[in-house]
């Protein structure tokens, strides 16, 4: 049953062919995720109401909200891409752990910076000991873990494989900064928009908000096209098909210097 | 599937369940470690099945919301003094210094500080809470009637004339 129904998904094991797939992707994500990212954060910075409690100081929910569910979001799949990796031994499954690190780093210390910022004018503090900035914050570690164990041994596949598994358990942590908020008691607030019940934000405010958090998705699976197409080179490259490659792209560059 | 991979698949899980197991259960046993604050009911009545109360001279955070009306500021300092509640009973917190923007009756708060005598806390440090809701003002005083001044327009009007 599992057999046949990742069947389609076999040729995309081929770093080529997942290359040249990375490359189609690329400037559809890439220019969608600049289209909804700017529109969601103008509209949201610029255009939604002022929030009754907070005025204008809540608009940081814009890039804090969409890059704090993202960086969880990106957690799982590099967590899935080390699972594939490390149970199939499927090489793009590997390199795609490397890819994402890097980005959900990222995303998870916008979200941290995002919420000092916010906290300072709005709690009176950048920084509390509470459950859910906590835990946030032992996702970045867990994120510069796998980056730091992916390079920490002479032997790549074998960092690799380290570093997968550190993702894989890593994903304990998940679940715990969701539900931080409801387990214990934290001065952060409870879930706006990721739970099972009508949102508790203004829809004037939601609609600005869903569009960033698509943006924010969007652009992390482009990033995340554009680090797998660089690692597959690396891993690939004494390979004939990447030699021929660089061939034709130096033979098409030479042709237009000519 | 082949025994390689079935072999592999064996490990990895068992060594995630055993991690996240063994992760859960020191969560679990520092449950009340997590908590950021005390309520004022945990407060008084104790936490748990050993209804565990803080010791007078504890460092400690207080949470709750602040009693409508229970505000006393001091005239001639950033001397103030507050009531909190939960469900029930009521903790006073005693501070001197200036609070943040959000801080209103009502208005959920979270004070860490030293705990003087069994229901009153010297704060060193309040923070304002606020929750999950957003929207604008308008709807706001329509769904709620809440109609909120911003402290920097509170107090334009009437000090112009006490200020040196």
């Amino acid at each position: 049953m599992w057999g046949s129904m990742f069947r389609w998904l076999d040729p995309y094991a081929k770093p080529e062919t997942l290359y040249h797939l990375c490359g189609r992707l690329l400037p559809y994500l890439m220019g969608l995720a600049l289209f909804t990212l700017l529109l969601g954060n103008i509209w949201g910075l610029a255009f939604s109401p002022a929030d009754y409690q907070q005025g204008d100081s809540y608009r940081i929910i814009y890039i804090h909200v969409p890059s704090a569910i993202w960086s969880m979001g990106a957690y799982s799949s590099m967590a899935i891409a080390a699972f594939i990796g490390l149970v199939w031994q499927i090489r793009v499954a590997q390199w795609a752990v490397l890819a994402i690190a890097p980005i959900g780093a990222v995303y998870t210390a916008i979200a941290l910076i995002t919420g000092a910022a916010w906290g300072k004018p709005m709690w009176g503090t950048w920084w509390v000991w509470d459950a859910r900035l906590t835990s946030e914050l032992v996702l970045l570690f867990l994120y510069l873990g796998v980056i730091a164990l992916a390079g920490a041994f002479s032997e790549a596949a074998r960092g690799i494989k380290v570093a997968s598994l550190l993702a894989i358990v890593g994903v304990v942590n998940l679940p715990i900064i969701h539900f931080s908020v409801e387990w214990w008691n934290t001065l952060h607030q409870g879930a706006t928009i990721t739970k099972f019940a009508k949102p508790s934000i203004d829809p004037s405010m939601l609609w600005p908000l869903l569009i960033s958090l698509l943006g924010f998705a969007l652009l992390l699976a482009a990033l995340t096209c554009l680090r797998l197409r660089s690692q597959i080179l690396m891993f690939e490259q004494h390979r004939p098909w990447v030699r021929q490659l660089v061939d034709s792209m130096a033979a098409s560059h030479q042709k237009e210097q000519n | 599937m082949n025994p390689r991979r079935q072999k592999r698949l064996v490990a990895v899980t068992a060594f995630v369940l055993l991690l996240g197991g063994a992760i859960g259960a020191m969560l679990y046993a520092l449950q009340q470690n997590i908590d950021l604050f005390y309520t004022p009911s945990q407060l008084i009545d104790g936490i748990g099945d050993k209804k565990v109360k803080p010791e007078v001279g504890q460092r400690l955070r207080i949470g709750g919301m602040v009693v409508k009306g229970s505000v006393r500021r001091a005239p001639d300092s950033l001397k103030v003094s507050f009531d909190l509640v939960d469900t029930g009973p009521i903790v006073t917190v005693e501070y001197e210094g200036i609070l943040p923007d959000l801080f209103r009756e009502g208005q959920g708060i979270v004070a860490q500080g030293v705990l003087v005598d069994k229901t009153t806390i010297l704060a060193s440090e309040v923070l304002a809470k606020h929750d999950e809701e957003y929207m604008p003002p308008e709807v706001a005083e329509a769904m709620k009637g809440i109609k909120h001044v911003p402290p920097s327009q509170l107090y334009k009007e009437s000090d112009k004339g006490q200020q040196p």
